[in-house]
């Protein structure tokens, strides 16, 4: 039996008070979120010798979209001309509006952190067989997810850091200086309240789908953005926000790298015109408003078939529990909304640090915007993935340096920054009405007639309806400001909240471009070649951010002929 | 949604309690564990993954399978083995011969690094790709 490798340990978090009712920690740094960004920035932390505790809402190591997806992540090794000829592809895919510069350091943080995970002692169930269509002769990590997000919990513990599970967090802490200094939450399984003290903090908590029900995001509500805006940070390409995914009919499995090779088929059985999934969508989903689509795997030869369907364990499990062959047969299919989960948008960092600009606060994977990675594209699972490891392992480390520099955070006075979903600024009593907000939200952020095809009438409609909502300020405000309800309440907030600012940002953004998609600007605007910075809470701003997209040579060519005409 | 847990199978260890992401079970001393929060799962698959008697089948679809539905009928799907079939999908049964496949999704759940075999890549491809059947 070979020896299990050695990783440092970092010193434990102190507990300060461990009662049925309460627990208390205090640490260097708190990750909230347990999936790929918030155990990278944990083992980045951990490695830098912080005291890391990490909060998941549900289990770290099962919680969130990355755990039953795939580990396909974007790996591109550090040659000019091949990270050149990757870069090119998704530079115009969305729609010019990432940077060069930023994509080869993520792209050289994914490359050299995953080849650290062997060595970590990473040994997949199953043997891993090689995907038979990735680029030949190149360096990629495989396994299941499960297996993946199993074993990052486990490295997160070797390396030092607690694991609180089932204990969602509820509000930032903030210290007199305005300066994050922890969170507070509740333990449901447990029934009790947790603090967290810590010398800086990593959002590490997702994007949001509004509980689509696309595989294991209805975790992802939004509240951690909404923290961290309450705490003083913004956000970036909100507008991209409404992807879709393509499921068979009924389900939740959005995992489909397949349907890029697939044939598809109108309610009356008629062909659908298509290309490739980026510039049909828009047919693809018009064509699901009239009625239920069919999709076959038409392009695989038998031959094939097998390692195919080997490499999509969890939707050919779907589909074997179905009864439908999806090479041989058509099978219907429907959408669920991917929001901002699979859109780019999320809060804005400023640096490689992965920094908010809020004092004590960083932001990590789909939490944190994506726009520079890939545009106004979608980020899906590789790049995603790819960011996640970089903007964990910047985070974590940038955070750990910060709480070195501060004094322990328990001498100092904090309060929390919370309030919708939690409290109302005066003392009426609030009325928690989650579940008819959650609908409310809903009904205007997952309709494909609403959110895939926009219109400055529909998003007004939408932004009015979702308005009336916010200035009611005794609505989603729990009994009790910890607690079973009030991480319901939270929640919606954070829904709430996340659609509100989607909304005044794509109406904003007069032009269709990448994922959004306006029936009044169908063109592409190329004097709007710039992303968008939103904040604010009661009152929201939208403005262009003054750090314009970095392009390669030739794309920019294009470009300014372009503006040109 | 989940759907079953099988009362013959489960041992009770109550990892699915433990593991699921939306908090769907409750523990029940003495007892099997109870899906207490049906509307809240979430359709992930996990606890099915990691139930180590393979005593858990979760339907694939979003909203509760219909009274009268063979996804529900525990001796239907252990029948059919397909108590557990996630787990068997991604290696983690143990102690069983399986010839199922196992093995890595690479890029699986991205839609920009797939390409279709060589002879006609979609994302360079401008011709229409319809099979040669015309209706479904």
């Amino acid at each position: 039996m070979p020896s299990r490798p050695v990783v440092a340990r970092a010193p434990h978090p102190r507990v300060v008070r461990d009662d049925p009712d309460d627990l208390v920690l205090d640490a260097d740094v708190l990750v909230i979120g347990g999936g790929p960004a918030g155990t990278w920035a944990a083992i980045a932390a951990t490695e830098a010798g912080a005291r890391v505790v990490v909060a998941d809402k549900g289990y770290c190591g099962t919680s969130g979209v990355a755990a039953t997806a795939g580990v396909g992540h974007w790996l591109v090794p550090p040659e000019p001309q091949i990270r050149d000829e990757e870069i090119s592809v998704r530079e115009a895919q969305g729609g010019y509006l990432s940077d060069r510069a930023w994509l080869q350091d993520i792209l050289d943080e994914a490359w050299y952190r995953t080849e650290l995970i062997p060595g970590w002692g990473y040994r997949p169930a199953a043997a891993p067989v090689r995907n038979p269509l990735a680029p030949v002769g190149r360096r990629s990590f495989a396994g299941t997810a499960p297996d993946y997000l199993r074993f990052l919990r486990g490295r997160t513990k070797r390396g030092g850091a607690t694991i609180l599970d089932h204990s969602p967090a509820l509000e930032l802490l903030i210290d007199d200086d305005g300066r994050v200094s922890g969170a507070t939450g509740y333990q449901r399984q447990l029934g009790r309240t947790w603090t967290v003290l810590a010398g800086a903090v990593v959002v590490a908590t997702g994007g949001t789908t509004w509980k689509s029900h696309s595989l294991g995001s209805d975790v992802d509500t939004g509240e951690g953005t909404l923290m961290a805006v309450e705490a003083g940070a913004h956000l970036s390409s909100m507008e991209f926000s409404n992807f879709y995914g393509m499921v068979p009919l009924g389900t939740s499995m959005d995992k489909n790298g397949f349907f890029i090779a697939a044939s598809y088929w109108d309610h009356e059985g008629k062909p659908i015109e298509y290309r490739n999934l980026h510039s049909s969508r828009a047919e693809l989903l018009a064509a699901s408003t009239r009625g239920t689509i069919s999709a076959q795997f038409t392009q695989f030869p038998v031959a094939a078939q097998p390692t195919v369907r080997a490499a999509m364990p969890n939707f050919f499990m779907v589909t074997d529990k179905l009864g439908i062959d999806p090479f041989r047969e058509p099978f219907p299919i429907d959408w669920v909304q991917e929001g901002t989960v699979r859109g780019t948008g999320g809060v804005h960092v400023l640096d490689r640090d992965s920094w908010t600009g809020v004092d004590g606060l960083y932001a990590a994977g789909d939490a944190a915007a994506r726009d520079r990675v890939v545009g106004a594209a979608t980020g899906a699972g590789g790049p995603n993935l790819a960011w996640a490891i970089a903007s964990g392992t910047w985070a974590g480390r940038a955070a750990s340096r910060d709480a070195g520099r501060t004094g322990r955070p328990q001498r100092r006075q904090v309060h929390g920054a919370g309030e919708r979903g939690l409290r109302t600024r005066d003392t009426h009593a609030g009325e928690p009405q989650w579940e008819q907000v959650q609908a409310a939200v809903q009904a205007e952020m997952h309709p494909i007639e609403k959110a895939a095809f926009r219109s400055d009438e529909s998003l007004r409609t939408s932004g009015t309806s979702l308005e009336r909502l916010w200035e009611q300020p005794r609505l989603l405000v729990p009994e009790q400001p910890s607690g079973l309800q009030a991480i319901r309440t939270r929640e919606v907030a954070g829904m709430l909240a996340t659609a509100r600012w989607v909304i005044e940002t794509a109406r904003s953004r007069t032009e269709t471009r990448g994922m959004h998609t306006r029936t009044d600007y169908p063109e592409t605007d190329p004097a709007q070649s710039y992303r968008l910075l939103t904040g604010g809470l009661d009152s929201i701003w939208v403005e262009v951010d003054d750090e314009l997209p970095v392009i390669g040579r030739a794309h920019e060519r294009e470009h300014s002929l372009a503006v040109a005409r | 949604m989940i759907e079953v847990i099988d009362a013959e199978r489960c041992t009770e260890c109550d990892i699915c309690v433990r593991v699921c992401p939306t908090n769907v079970f409750d523990a029940v001393p003495g007892g099997i564990p109870v899906i207490a929060r049906h509307s809240d799962c979430q359709t992930c698959f996990q606890c099915e993954a990691w139930c180590p008697a393979d005593a858990i089948f979760v339907s694939p679809s979003r909203t509760p399978e219909p009274a009268g539905s063979p996804l529900r009928d525990a001796a239907h799907l252990a029948e059919n083995d397909l108590l557990g079939l996630y787990r068997e999908r991604i290696g983690w049964r143990r102690g069983r011969d399986t010839t199922a496949p196992t093995s890595p999704p690479p890029s699986g759940d991205d839609y920009h690094r797939w390409a279709t075999p060589p002879a006609n890549d979609p994302l360079t491809s401008t011709t229409t790709t319809t099979s040669s059947r015309s209706t479904p």
